[in-house]
């Protein structure tokens, strides 16, 4: 677990997920983001309220219909009754209109704002809680469980409080209209509540394992895409096939388990109040017969009755919307609660000369304890280049993800013109420094946008003199030129092509510090040749760190780092290291591996 | 700059095109739907049975209840004694047991069939994109596929989850009930009727609208999804480039479009339930002041009243879930509409009927005339004749376009020739089945995929019944064991997690075991070692002068040292071989390319 300070003073919580009981709590938390809508709230538990009196006043209606006029064959009374019953059905539905109304704005704009912030919040934690956790959980709570809270917010938790007044209002009223039938009714209510609570914590298990095991189905799925040209190479396909039989399968028969579970469930729902129906009517038409209650007010009592229905049945659905609300919001204060171990300091930086130290430095992954860099020393002064090299898995890369902190050191300090990183305001930092990683990543953006990354305002003149200092000009010919999009939605790139994107997006960026990770890997050595001559300008001016692998990226510097065994072992001219130690003359000697490539030399003769 | 065009302009691609408003399938959807559904004719006709039983049972209770009022009572009040009623009773206590078997039985057959249909879509869907070429996946790109078995048959699920029970519900409740009604007092009857126009007026509003409005919150909330999976997959870039303030006001925009669409499809929803109860609570009011001045003079009783008031209650309580259903409804017919699409895709590298059997090739290559192009009338390799013995080393060599891995991709069967042949001990590739060919011919690329799981697993991927000392033999055979065992939990160590732990160089290297544990008579390598560091690369070449000795091998390769090792070497330029011998033969000449590149490179040792 991150070692490292927490800067601001106000969190005395562990920095990473704290685990909690779901709980009322957690929803209630939340409770700000409802605030603006306070009045929204009002209207609406004001106008379910009213409505749930008005439709029960509809029954009772009918049954002075029944009970006066066509028992007391009195004409007068009937069309001022029909009317009330009109008109009250009329306000019924125009609660209805006004509480839906009113609602889809309020929490349409708790649901909007919530995902905001947790875009936000996210943005900002460090890449040690992104290397912890898969973007599917990120995208599920911004989803999924902010759908849950909203539907709880703006059906369940309404509907939890009125079905339950609705509830004690009508089992009130049928006991005052009959009491033994009422007793009945309210007795019938218990079974179903009973039931309701024990499917709801069977379901809820059922439905859990259901999920889990799409999500098996859909990580198969991904594998076979994705890694669809290593099955076909090796005609694995009968083995991928099998695999996806398999889990397929158990995701069937827990499916299978969730319908037998919620038939049986919903069976039961419907039985109990019919045979309650059945109850009430031979009770009440016994008492009909017997003049203890009148027609009437029979048919009011099974309409009332039936009336009930609705509110008891929903009852289980909402006590599970409620329980899903409280997980959701639980596992939403998840990522509210997870506090950014790399935060800003305070001193901003106008101007660098760009002299960067790493000084004493130690690094090691949060989940692990192993050193990956031990002791690291290196003084680069302005404007120079320095390559580091190292054998595969030495640790390059995780020294260059020191300087603009996507990782902090977990000892000593890295700084920038005698300024520790840590002191340093993170947007102050961050322009000072930029990255072109070995893996470039693109976004399903326009090219335009994907160069201009850490420069939103960059002009036409230094997009273009970037794009060709990266060699990138293929963009130009791309079907829309910088405006096609490219990335996962647009227009796939090679390899070669996005890394030069990537090197034109650090060299948009003006830094004062550049860091390229080993960003050239993948180009051809024709092209490679011509980025090298192109950077060696940018070089000149710029701090720059070179990962390198090849001894031609190692000649665009002044001086090698040669890393072993977690940190720097000898920092020198290419040419002494070369003469004087033999690990690094293992690493890039020339006569083990020729850097003549056939491209590369052919350039000169070939013409594009 | 202006904001506005952030995502770039991109090609619409068929399968993603709007889903159109019809309801109707298009005959592919049909047929897609109509072999689903063949196995389980008879037990679709058995749930149709079912489901009007249980219908005609659960309509009947008001009914009965009327009847009770009616009947029951009177004898009652006259002392005559309660038979009639308890009859009654009983006769409505069978039809809600029986009500209640159908329903279980309904729900449980109906579930069955539904996750059966999945099932077999899934598998058919899994199958299929397994047996399509790379050409279309090249094309298709793995997301769409990701997706068409993802959230597609999600969209499926859903429909029969949740919609399929309430539309037959509602259907069969609207019919059934509108027949009782006139049944019972065809005056009063036809006045509940009146309400018909209405409500199909309402429903088809509804239908266009929400049509329109549900199609918004899918196109906007997956825009929503792929802005913010990006952002976290990418978060290093986001973070190194300060990008955040950026991103902050593009998600705003794009998760207030989501906002927008989403309250647009609330308000229809906001004004179709509502518009449902008023016309149902109108009828209600209309029906008990015309019933009450019927019974009032006698025409019918307050049973029948009591038992349409019943039926108006029951008749428009399913109608308002249609609104729910419709919206999955949609989704639905439009997913199946993608996959139909991508069912009727054929596939442009077919399998043969009737393969000609080779259980143990020697790895004898020959091109006879093959030609080969993407883009019709832009040929990659014009016309190539070559003839690869078996066991020999080729490295191929040329610059970038020269036709390499297209020449590597026709030998592993990626794509086939336009013209002419590619044989592989004298048989044609198109004539051998996939079992033969990829037992025989394996490629490795710079695409190094790992799958879920262990190193040990991705290495026996190669070969699945390998035992643990022939995967370390083969980690060890490559120059992989030492850094494996040095992993945490050494050859048990995952490497999920986007392969967090493995560089590249270390991936290619666990690919590389993979490939050399297939052990193929054929052996592609199209750069292969490129991110490999140098003594990495040299403990792979080392490796490679024994694992390639009686093997076949074609060698991509930009590096000269990994040339080296080649019985021969053809050089290519504009798909054809300009250039063709062994290394030495083509030094010697001293005026071929190769031999150029062969002084150059002496030139910087020197």
């Amino acid at each position: 677990m991150p070692s490292s300070p927490i800067d601001d003073p106000g969190t005395l919580e562990d920095p990473t997920t704290v685990r909690r009981p779901a709980g009322v709590h957690s929803i209630w938390r939340l409770r700000q983001y409802m605030r603006p809508y306070r009045r929204s709230l009002a209207i609406m538990g004001g106008s379910a309220l009213v409505g749930v009196f008005v439709s029960l006043s509809i029954p009772l209606v009918t049954k002075q219909m029944i009970d006066g006029p066509i028992a007391h064959h009195q004409v007068g009374p009937i069309l001022p009754l029909g009317l009330l019953a009109l008109a009250l059905g009329i306000t019924e539905a125009g609660l209805i209109l006004v509480r839906r109304w009113v609602q889809a704005r309020a929490v349409l704009g708790f649901e909007t704002a919530v995902r905001d912030d947790l875009y936000r919040h996210m943005q900002n934690l460090p890449m040690e809680f992104h290397g912890r956790w898969q973007s599917g959980q990120l995208l599920s709570r911004i989803t999924m469980d902010l759908s849950a809270l909203r539907r709880f917010m703006g059906f369940g938790l309404l509907f939890l409080i009125i079905n339950i007044i609705q509830l004690l209002l009508v089992t009130l009223l049928l006991l005052k209209l009959f009491w033994p039938l009422g007793l009945v009714v309210a007795l019938s209510a218990v079974p179903i509540i009973w039931l309701s609570k024990r499917f709801e914590s069977r379901y809820v298990v059922v439905s859990r394992g259901v999920q889990d095991q799409q999500g098996d189905v859909a990580t198969a799925v991904e594998e076979a895409a994705i890694g669809y040209r290593v099955i076909k190479s090796f005609g694995r396909r009968a083995y991928s096939q099998a695999n996806f039989h398999d889990k397929t399968q158990t995701l069937y028969e827990t499916s299978m388990e969730k319908v037998r579970l919620s038939a049986r469930f919903w069976t039961f729902l419907e039985v109990i109040p019919n045979i309650s129906l059945v109850v009430v009517l031979l009770l009440g038409a016994l008492g009909v017969g017997h003049h203890q209650l009148t027609l009437g007010t029979l048919v009011a009592f099974i309409t009332l009755m039936l009336s009930l229905i609705w509110p008891i049945e929903s009852l289980g659905v909402i006590l599970a919307m409620a329980q899903e609300a409280m997980t959701a919001a639980d596992r939403v204060l998840d990522i509210f609660d997870t506090r950014s171990s790399i935060v800003g300091g305070e001193v901003g930086l106008a101007y660098a000369s760009g002299h960067l130290r790493f000084e004493h430095v130690d690094f090691h992954y949060p989940d692990s304890e192993e050193l990956v860099l031990q002791d690291v020393n290196l003084d680069i002064r302005p404007g120079e280049t320095v390559a580091i090299v190292g054998a595969t898995g030495s640790g390059k890369t995780s020294l260059t993800a020191l300087v603009p902190r996507l990782y902090d050191a977990t000892a000593g300090r890295v700084t920038i013109d005698g300024v520790d990183t840590r002191d340093l305001t993170l947007a102050s930092l961050r322009s000072l420094v930029a990255t072109a990683f070995e893996d470039a990543t693109l976004f399903s953006m326009s090219a335009r946008e994907n160069v201009t990354l850490g420069r939103p305002d960059a002009s036409e003149e230094d997009i273009r003199s970037a794009i060709e200092t990266a060699q990138a000009g293929f963009v130009y010919d791309l079907p829309w030129g910088l405006d096609t999009r490219i990335g996962e939605q647009g227009m796939s790139l090679s390899g070669g092509q996005r890394q030069r994107l990537a090197l034109a997006r650090a060299v948009l960026a003006s830094p004062r510090i550049l860091v390229l990770d080993d960003t050239l890997s993948a180009l051809d050595v024709h092209t490679e040749a011509l980025v090298e001559r192109a950077l060696q300008q940018v070089l000149a001016e710029t701090t720059s760190i070179v990962v390198a692998h090849r001894a031609s990226t190692v000649m665009l510097a002044d001086r090698v780092a040669l890393l072993s065994g977690s940190t720097i072992t000898h920092v020198g001219k290419h040419h002494d290291l070369l003469a004087t130690v033999p690990a690094y003359r293992e690493l890039l000697a020339a006569d083990a591996d020729s850097e003549a490539d056939l491209d590369g030399h052919r350039a000169g003769v070939m013409q594009r | 700059m202006t904001q506005p065009d952030w995502r770039g302009v991109a090609a619409e691609h068929e399968d993603d095109l709007p889903d159109r408003v019809s309801l109707l399938l298009r005959d592919r959807s049909r047929r897609l739907l109509g072999s689903l559904l063949r196995p389980y004719k008879k037990a679709l006709i058995v749930l149709m049975v079912v489901v009007l039983i249980e219908n005609f049972t659960r309509l009947s209770v008001p009914y009965l209840v009327g009847q009770g009022i009616d009947h029951g009572i009177p004898p009652i009040e006259a002392g005559t004694g309660s038979t009639t009623l308890l009859k009654i009773i009983g006769v409505l206590l069978v039809m809600v047991v029986v009500q209640a078997i159908t329903r279980q039985i309904f729900l449980v057959m109906s579930g069955r069939i539904g996750q059966d249909v999945l099932l077999d879509l899934r598998r058919r869907m899994f199958k299929h994109f397994q047996r399509l070429s790379p050409a279309f996946h090249d094309e298709y790109t793995s997301g769409r596929v990701i997706s068409r078995q993802t959230s597609d048959i999600d969209a499926i699920y859903e429909l029969l989850e949740t919609g399929f029970d309430g539309l037959i519900t509602a259907v069969l409740t609207l019919v059934g009930t509108a027949v009782i009604l006139l049944f019972l007092d065809l005056k009063l009857g036809l006045v509940s009727l009146l309400c018909f126009p209405a409500l199909w007026w309402l429903t088809t509003w509804f239908r266009k609208q929400s049509a329109l409005a549900y199609r918004r919150t899918r196109e906007t909330v997956a825009v929503v999804i792929v802005h913010f999976v990006e952002t976290v997959n990418g978060m290093r870039a986001v973070q190194a480039f300060r990008r955040q303030d950026r991103n902050q006001d593009i998600f705003a925009r794009v998760n207030d479009d989501y906002r927008a669409a989403n309250e647009r499809a609330f308000r229809l929803v906001g004004v179709f339930m509502p518009g449902i109860k008023i016309i149902g609570n109108i009828t209600l009011g209309i029906v008990l002041l015309y019933g009450a001045h019927r019974a009032f003079d006698g025409d019918i009783t307050i049973g029948t009243l009591t038992a349409f008031l019943l039926y108006l209650r029951q008749f428009f309580d399913p109608m308002q879930d249609v609104s729910q259903f419709y919206n999955t409804f949609q989704s639905a017919s439009a997913a199946l509409e993608k996959l139909s699409g991508v069912l009727e895709e054929e596939q442009s590298v077919p399998e043969p009927q009737q393969p000609t059997p080779l259980p143990d090739a020697e790895g004898a290559l020959s091109f006879q005339g093959t030609a080969f192009s993407y883009v019709p009338g832009r040929p990659i390799l014009p016309g190539l004749n070559i003839d690869i013995a078996a066991g020999e080393t080729i490295a191929l060599v040329g610059t970038t376009g020269a036709g390499k891995t297209t020449l590597a991709k026709l030998v592993a069967r990626f794509y086939d020739p336009d013209e002419g042949r590619l044989t592989l001990d004298g048989i044609d590739l198109r004539l051998l089945s996939e079992e033969d060919l990829r037992r025989s011919i394996v490629m490795v690329t710079q695409e190094n995929y790992l799958f879920n799981g262990s190193v040990a697993d991705n290495i026996r991927f190669g070969k699945p019944t390998a035992t643990r000392d022939e995967i370390v033999a083969a980690a060890k055979a490559i120059g992989a064991h030492d850094f494996i065992i040095a992993l945490p939990d050494g050859y048990d160590t995952d490497v999920a997690n986007r392969g967090g732990r493995l560089s590249a160089g270390q991936r290619q290297l666990v690919a590389f075991a993979r490939a050399f544990l297939a052990d193929p008579a054929v052996l592609i390598l199209d750069e292969a070692t490129s991110s490999l560091d140098v003594p990495s690369e040299r403990l792979v070449q080392r490796a490679l002068r024994t694992i390639l000795a009686r093997r076949t091998a074609i060698i991509i390769a930009h590096r000269l040292s990994t040339v080296e090792i080649a019985d021969r070497i053809l050089v290519m330029e504009h798909g054809e071989i300009v250039e063709d011998g062994t290394p030495a033969d083509l030094i010697e000449s001293g005026s071929g390319r190769f031999s150029d590149l062969h002084e150059a490179w002496l030139a910087s040792l020197a």
